[in-house]
C-alpha cells in the first residue's frame, strides 16, 4: 500500500504542533506513527528519537528514518518536505509582517501566553517518552545523572548520550 | 540593525536588497555562501543547542546580523510553530537574499542531519534487534530523556516572568498526560487562556518592558 499520502498528512500536521520545540509534538507523533499507522513500534520510536538527539542540525531529523521505513527514499523525502515546508512558509510570511505586528498589542500577549504552554508541551512530550524509556533503576539513574550534569556543567550533551549508550551496553545486556 | 531595512522591500525577492548597504560594504552574500554557512552549522552542531552555533556563525563569524537583530529573529522563531533552528534559517536567509536565500539556508541546515538519520534508519533496521544494540539504545534513550528534561528546565528558568506561568505549565502537562487530550486541543485551550490572562491592559507600557 502506498504510504506517501499518509506520511505527508501526518508530518505536515505534526509540524504545526512543534511550538517551543520538536518534543512538543512527541505525544501526537507516538499516537499517529505507532498506534494509527503502525510504521514502527513505541520502543523503536524512542530509540530513533534518542539517536536523533546525537545527530547534528535540527533535532527532529529522525522523522527521515520513519519516512525511510514506511516508504523508502521517496518516503524520507516526502516526510522532510511535509514537515518543513508549512512552517517554513509561515516563518517567511510572518517574518516579513513582523514589523507591522510589532505594534499590535495582542502580539505581546500571545507571545507571553505561549511561553508557559510551550514549556508545558515540552514537558508533556518528555513524560510520554519517559514512560517508554525510563523503566528500571539503571535507566532512572542514567536519566537523573544526565539531567544533573547538564544543569551543573557545560559539557556537550552528545557526549553524555554516548555515555548512556556505554552504560546501557554494560548494564542492560540480557 | 542595517538589515532591518531589508524588511521594507519584501517584494525584492531573490534579487535581494541591493539598495541596502552592508555594514562591511562587502555586498550581500551569494546564495552558495549562505548554503555553505548553514551546511557547516547543520554538520557541526552536535548535541543540540543549534541556536548557540547559529549565533557563533551568523553574528560572530559572518557578521550578517548584529546581536540585537539575532535576538529579535530568535523571538519570532520561538513564537511560531516549527523548530527554532529551521525557523531561524528561513528568517536569516530571507533577510539576506529573499526566498532563494531562505531555501538555501534551510536546505544546508537540514542536509547533514537528514542524510545521517537516513543511514541510521537503514542500519537500525538491519541490526537494531541485536541484544547488544538494544541494550545500548536503552541507555541512549534514558540519557536523551535527561537531556530533554534539562533543556526544558533551563528554558523555563530563563523565560518565566510570572508565578502564574507555572499554573499554565501544569495545566498543559495534565491535559496531555493525565486527561490524554490531543496536543492541538491543549495548545489552543491553554494557549488561549494564557493569552487572555496576559491580555493587553492600560498602563502596560511601563511594565511590559521588564
Amino acid at each position: 500500500m502506498n504510504q506517501i499520502p499518509a506520511l505527508i498528512r501526518v508530518f505536515a500536521y505534526l509540524s504545526l504542533l512543534t511550538v517551543g520545540g520538536g518534543m512538543a509534538a512527541f505525544p501526537e507523533l507516538k499516537v499517529l506513527t505507532v498506534e494509527v499507522h503502525h510504521w514502527l513500534t513505541f520502543p523503536q520510536l524512542i530509540h530513533l528519537y534518542s539517536v536523533g538527539q546525537m545527530a547534528p542540525g535540527p533535532n527532529m531529523m529522525m522523522i527521515v528514518s520513519i519516512g525511510q521505513w514506511a516508504a523508502g527514499f521517496a518516503g524520507a523525502l516526502a516526510v522532510l518536505i511535509a514537515f518543513f515546508l508549512p512552517t517554513a512558509l509561515l516563518a517567511l510570511i510572518i517574518g516579513r509582517l513582523w514589523t507591522h505586528l510589532a505594534k499590535w498589542p495582542w502580539r505581546i500577549s500571545i507571545q507571553r501566553g505561549l511561553v508557559p504552554v510551550s514549556i508545558g508541551l515540552l514537558l508533556a512530550g518528555c513524560l510520554t517518552m519517559a514512560k517508554g524509556a525510563v523503566t528500571g533503576w539503571v535507566t532512572t539513574a542514567i536519566t537523573l545523572v544526565v539531567f544533573a550534569v547538564l544543569l551543573k556543567t557545560r559539557i556537550n550533551p552528545a557526549l553524555l548520550i554516548l555515555g548512556g549508550a556505554v552504560v546501557g551496553f554494560l548494564a542492560l545486556r540480557t | 540593525m542595517h538589515r532591518k531595512a531589508t524588511n521594507k522591500t519584501p517584494a525584492a525577492g531573490p534579487a535581494g536588497p541591493e539598495l541596502v548597504k552592508a555594514p562591511d560594504s562587502s555586498g550581500d552574500p551569494s546564495i552558495s555562501t549562505i548554503f555553505t554557512a548553514f551546511l557547516v552549522i547543520g554538520a557541526t552542531s552536535f548535541g543540540g543547542g543549534v541556536v548557540a552555533y547559529l549565533r557563533n556563525s551568523l553574528v560572530a563569524k559572518q557578521q550578517w546580523l548584529d546581536d540585537k537583530a539575532f535576538v529579535e529573529l530568535l523571538g519570532i522563531s520561538q513564537t511560531l510553530p516549527g523548530l527554532n533552528s529551521t525557523n531561524m534559517a528561513i528568517l536569516v536567509g530571507d533577510r539576506l537574499r529573499g526566498v532563494a536565500g531562505a531555501a538555501a539556508a534551510i536546505l544546508g541546515m537540514c542536509l547533514p542531519g537528514a542524510t545521517l538519520m537516513y543511514v541510521v534508519a537503514l542500519a537500525y533496521r538491519a541490526h537494531g534487534d541485536r541484544a547488544l544494540a538494544t541494550a545500548g539504545l536503552k541507555g541512549v534513550a534514558a540519557a536523551a530523556v535527561g537531556l530533554i528534561l534539562a533543556t526544558t528546565f533551563q528554558l523555563g528558568r530563563r523565560s518565566f516572568s510570572h508565578k502564574y506561568d507555572l499554573i499554565f505549565v501544569v495545566l498543559t502537562v495534565l491535559g496531555v498526560n493525565l486527561l490524554h487530550q490531543s496536543v492541538p486541543r491543549v495548545l489552543l485551550a491553554v494557549g488561549a487562556l494564557a493569552t487572555v490572562w496576559y491580555r493587553p491592559r492600560k498602563g502596560d507600557e511601563e511594565t511590559s518592558g521588564r
